[in-house]
């Protein structure tokens, strides 16, 4: 998804850009998440500002794209079962106001109106009409068409290529070299990997998450639906296993539950008990699911910096090298603003937003 | 090869189930797909979008494609589920589930 918004708007800007890819478009971190465009999980700061960029960009492909990446503008809902996580997340909710998102309290006899569906007894929640979904496979591959970009799967790279002065050339892949005066590190969870390959150290690393997937329904979950926990295990610095209940109907049917977070490596094996977890968080929120089949489970690996935020920009010790990756769980709601804002960087102008947060130089080697 | 025919099979006697209320002939380990095969059946659901037929496709429970309603519960993979005496096989629209 990061590669394929970097494309679109880095062509835009009048670039001639190629997309390589080792696997096929969406075949890693991208197609295997939920396809959020969040703004109600982020706290005020830069990763939200570049939220709200994006979003705004979003909204803009989506009067090109709408129907063919299923973008679907429906706001999300996030609910707290006791008084006290209702007073937090009211506070948390004033804070992000300021910073200019739109949030709504919902009392406790309001839900029913949202989601008539949601278990009784709630305290109450707020709501979030920025929040917004697409089917980021299709995202990603109609983004990629309408950059005309040339595109390159199947294709590793093996090597960054750098000049006598230490400037990047190109890369070199499984097949052949590509030559160019720039390269953007678009290679989420193996991001840190291509880094390497250019002698930079960028400590990014895999947080895995699983997706449960009901069998099709007729439209029962309206919005994306969370506890109000889950803002607590994203920001949360735990290696050990986090759920916590995310539930979300899809334009397709399905219903997608998550959300699990834990720091395994890069281990695909299924997991009982985190779906046993998944499947429970949902149901104390949605009851009706317990007499719902679940289909499938997918997993995926978020691409993780120590410090929650993504690196973004020109790496100042690669000359040529810049950094689009690492955007953990939010890279497709985050991928138009970092595309623009690498199409900005690459192309000489003064990015929309201030990189310095996002600047990749920033971890220290000894970090990793 | 005839899929048809039984293979060197020799399954137990024949017992009686019902699709959209007929009656139909199963034998013993027989999946709901089969069952409608072998009775001439190639499709019993509707898509949700347009409407399309569908019946098998992958055959070994991976693609969701044979969906069914057994017993009054929608979204059985035909291509498992096996039969017993009684049970009742629907046509599934759609999702299976009302409104």
């Amino acid at each position: 998804m990061m590669g394929a918004a970097c494309a679109l708007y880095a062509s835009r800007a009048g670039l001639d850009v190629v997309v390589v890819d080792r696997g096929p478009v969406a075949g890693g971190t991208t197609g295997a998440g939920e396809g959020n465009l969040l703004v109600s999980d982020k706290e005020p700061g830069p990763e939200l500002e570049l939220a709200l960029l994006s979003a705004r960009l979003w909204t803009d492909l989506a009067g090109e794209l709408g129907g063919r990446i299923e973008y679907e503008p429906k706001g999300g809902l996030v609910v707290a079962a006791e008084p006290e996580g209702l007073a937090a997340l009211e506070v948390f909710a004033a804070g992000q106001r300021a910073a200019g998102v739109t949030a709504s309290g919902v009392a406790a006899d309001q839900l029913d109106e949202l989601e008539p569906y949601l278990a009784p007894g709630l305290a109450g929640g707020v709501f979030y009409p920025q929040d917004t979904q697409v089917m980021p496979t299709l995202a990603a591959a109609h983004l990629v068409r309408a950059s005309g970009a040339r595109l390159a799967t199947g294709r590793t790279v093996t090597e960054v290529l750098r000049g006598a002065d230490g400037a990047v050339r190109g890369v070199r892949t499984d097949r052949g070299e590509i030559h160019a005066p720039a390269v953007v590190n678009a290679a989420g969870t193996w991001g840190g990997e291509l880094a390497a390959l250019a002698g930079a150290h960028l400590p990014v690393l895999p947080r895995r998450g699983f997706v449960l997937v009901t069998e099709p329904l007729p439209r029962r979950v309206r919005h994306k639906v969370y506890a109000a926990d889950y803002v607590a295990d994203v920001a949360s610095d735990s290696a050990a296993l986090q759920t916590s209940p995310v539930v979300e109907g899809t334009a397709a049917g399905p219903v997608l539950i998550g959300a699990s977070r834990e720091r395994v490596g890069f281990d695909r094996s299924f997991s009982l008990p985190v779906l046993r977890a998944l499947a429970a968080g949902a149901t104390r929120l949605f009851p009706f699911l317990a007499e719902v089949r679940a289909m499938r489970s997918y997993l995926g690996f978020r691409p993780y910096l120590p410090d929650h935020l993504p690196a973004i920009g020109p790496d100042p010790r690669v000359p040529g090298l810049f950094h689009a990756c690492g955007h953990e769980g939010a890279g497709i709601g985050l991928a138009t603003g970092t595309g623009q804002l690498i199409a900005q960087v690459l192309s000489g102008a003064d990015p929309a937003l201030d990189l310095t947060p996002f600047r990749p130089e920033r971890f220290a080697e000894e970090a990793a | 090869m005839n899929p048809l025919e039984l293979a060197r099979a020799r399954p137990g006697p024949a017992f009686t189930v019902t699709f959209d209320g007929r009656e139909m002939a199963a034998l013993p380990g027989q999946t709901v797909a089969a069952a409608l095969w072998a009775a001439g059946v190639m499709s019993w659901r509707s898509t949700r979008g347009e409407g399309r037929p569908r019946g098998v496709f992958c055959g070994i429970g991976v693609c969701f494609d044979c969906l069914v309603t057994v017993n009054d519960r929608p979204n059985q993979r035909a291509c498992l589920v096996p039969l017993r005496p009684g049970d009742a096989i629907r046509t599934q629209e759609s999702t299976g589930h009302d409104d």
